[in-house]
């Protein structure tokens, strides 16, 4: 059991990676009092963009293109959620539906481009990140063999980001003016807080780390832009709910997705898992989600003008 | 009709002109990308208008989108917000495959049976959403998308389990054509289009949703739970009864989309594959103001868009992708029609002067 736990923590946290990057974003749209549905769009954009700049830019760069195409992705994710910042924040617009109709501009509109560079609409990289071994901490045993073996250096960034973000929304100034914004946008507008501003900064951040994460998945394990990131804005979104808005719980629920997306991929290949049918693994987070939110809904700790429009001077 | 003059009109307005800008979007990426836009929009819409049977299969593309934008605009009506459209689809589809492939009985008989199962399959997938906002006050966004994937993973090792067709592993074995809503008929006389059945099963699906939420007291009563939830709940309306019975409709709409699509236009059901239709339903029903056959209307439209697609990738450079940009384009208008809404104002205001 030990060999296969081992075998199989590296891909769930290859897995996790991007969910989590992503899912942080959605935190700080949401917290800002922004639903942002978009973020499947959003990580389409970071992994077309990132795509374009290793194809352009390998040949002549070499392995530092990724370091711009990561960059490129966010700048471009973050670019690309002004479009819901501006509906929702200055037009009042329902979220949910813009939210929907950045996902699909963005699917139609990166396949569109893509088709007119390559012909087939699919951009493939020649070389992504390289896993490695973390000198010295991979030797601790147990730990070193789950946590610091086969490691993209993707992963690290991610997670200081994380720890970055808990700093950010629960220890500053700035995190406290977001969340204010998304509890009690009135209340914070009176205490002078530029409610707008925040709330672009918050679909802002969501868009570049959504962005990022799309790039990241691109960069990892899939190698190819081919017009989809499998769901995983939606996952993404799910995680942040299962998480109950918290940075640590969307680390949770976001592990919790990757490793049992990670063991239902890989089930044919350990007997183990083998006798369990596919189908059951592979609905299995699904179905614990929806419970979650069930057994979950009497204290949700959900930004409570999440999704309400705020219009200054209404009251 | 003339009892709100005023409204319909600037919805209508608003609507005509996001399909304007949408369009606009469109000549602009084909410039850029240096291409001939009005070549591309020729060609486009040659593709689905050109002859009968290209006609015809406009209508047929249509089909399914009337549908699954029926299903999103009457979850709209009741202040619900149907993302599991295309999950419900895609029971409603397995249901009438599973009938059609593994029920032996006439076509007559076997037909009615399917349309009852994609009716079920379709309703049961979106009566789960709703049953746990009324009960527990989840979000319906969120567990429609867990019941899209968990749809998709039942057909994707279903189908192949239990009935797979006899030389792919990735689709299912293809259904007789008397077990499909095909009408050979209609097909001769539009030259071989595969317009079927189905269209007249969506036109009526339009009629009775038109019927339910206009003239029922179960339609006013849905429609004041959308207006407003606490309002209608103090008139004495049960609204946790009404969000779960507007989720089971939506979904035995969307269902019923899934016959037409997959025992219909297709003859079997492909794994892998989220349809797509279930998301478009949304910019169907938004475009369509949630009014059933303002959803008819604007179905027939991007069916158009979508059918001449091919052809216009054919006769010129442009990638085929830009009709659902164009679509995508209109709905992000229609979205935030606040936008055009204060446009419109402007100009009345300066004409005013």
């Amino acid at each position: 059991m030990w060999e296969i736990i081992a075998r199989i923590f590296p891909y769930a946290i290859a897995f996790t990676i991007p969910l989590l990057i992503t899912a942080l974003g959605g935190l700080f749209s949401e917290r800002s009092g922004v639903v942002n549905i978009g973020l499947e769009g959003l990580m389409i954009v970071g992994s077309f963009t990132s795509a374009v700049v290793i194809r352009f830019l390998q040949p002549s760069l070499g392995t530092s293109a990724i370091y711009l195409a990561l960059l490129a992705a966010m700048a471009a994710g973050a670019l690309f959620s002004v479009l819901h910042a501006f509906a929702c924040v200055n037009l009042n617009a329902n979220q949910v539906i813009s939210g929907t109709a950045i996902n699909m501009i963005a699917l139609a509109l990166t396949v569109f481009l893509a088709r007119n560079i390559t012909g087939s609409g699919n951009i493939t990289i020649k070389t992504g990140l390289i896993r490695f071994d973390v000198p010295i901490l991979s030797q601790i045993p147990i730990l070193g063999k789950l946590f610091f073996t086969q490691v993209y250096w993707s992963t690290p960034i991610v997670l200081f980001i994380l720890l970055a973000s808990w700093f950010v929304i629960e220890q500053t100034p700035f995190g406290l003016r977001l969340r204010a914004c998304g509890e009690n946008p009135h209340a914070a507008d009176s205490m002078g807080i530029n409610v707008y501003r925040m709330r672009y900064a918050g679909v802002l951040l969501s868009g570049a780390f959504a962005g990022l994460g799309g790039a990241i998945i691109l960069v990892t394990y899939s190698g190819e832009f081919t017009g989809s990131v499998f769901g995983l804005g939606f996952l993404a979104l799910a995680s942040l709910i299962f998480g109950q808005w918290r940075p640590l719980g969307i680390l949770g629920a976001t592990f919790f997705f990757g490793l049992f997306s990670t063991i239902a991929n890989v089930s044919q290949a350990i007997p183990q898992f083998a006798v369990i049918p596919g189908v059951i693994l592979k609905v299995f987070p699904y179905i614990v989600t929806l419970a979650a939110l069930v057994l979950s809904s009497k204290s949700s700790q959900a930004p409570r003008a999440s999704g309400q429009p705020f219009e200054h001077g209404k009251r | 009709m003339k009892k709100i003059k005023f409204e319909p009109s600037r919805n209508l307005i608003v609507s005509l002109l996001a399909i304007v800008f949408g369009l606009l979007a469109g000549v602009i990426l084909i410039l850029v990308t240096g291409g001939n836009p009005f070549a591309s929009y020729l060609y486009l819409f040659q593709g689905g208008l050109k002859n009968m049977e290209r006609i015809g299969n406009t209508l047929a593309t249509s089909t399914p989108l009337i549908l699954t934008g029926l299903s999103v605009a009457f979850a709209f009506r009741t202040g619900l917000f149907n993302i599991g459209a295309a999950g419900q689809m895609l029971m409603g589809g397995f249901c009438a495959t599973a009938i059609g492939l593994k029920v032996n009985l006439p076509g007559p008989i076997l037909v009615p049976i399917m349309f009852l199962g994609a009716l079920l399959g379709g309703a049961i997938w979106g009566s789960i959403p709703g049953l746990i906002k009324a009960r527990f006050n989840v979000h319906e966004v969120v567990s429609s998308i867990m019941m899209n994937w968990i749809s998709y993973w039942v057909v994707y090792y279903a189908v192949p389990a239990y009935l797979k067709g006899p030389f792919l592993e990735t689709e299912s074995g293809r259904l007789a054509e008397s077990a499909t809503l095909r009408a050979p008929w209609l097909s001769s006389l539009l030259n071989g289009s595969y317009l079927n059945y189905g269209l007249i099963l969506a036109i009526g699906a339009a009629a009775l949703t038109a019927f339910i939420l206009d003239r029922t007291v179960m339609g006013y009563e849905l429609k004041s739970v959308g207006f407003n939830r606490h309002a209608a709940e103090y008139a004495g309306i049960d609204v946790n009864r009404n969000i779960i019975q507007a989720m089971m409709i939506a979904g035995a709409l969307a269902g019923l989309a899934g016959l037409t699509q997959y025992a219909g236009n297709a003859t079997n059901l492909q794994i892998g594959v989220m349809p797509s239709q279930g998301f478009d339903g949304i910019a169907v029903s938004l475009l369509g103001m949630n009014s059933p056959w303002g959803v008819v209307a604007s179905a027939v439209f991007f069916g158009l868009l979508y059918s001449g697609k091919g052809f216009m990738n054919a006769m010129t450079s442009t990638a085929p992708e830009i009709a659902d940009t164009i679509i995508a384009t209109i709905i992000y208008f229609a979205a935030t029609s606040v936008m055009i809404n204060r446009l419109l104002d402007r100009l009345k205001s300066r004409k005013g002067k």
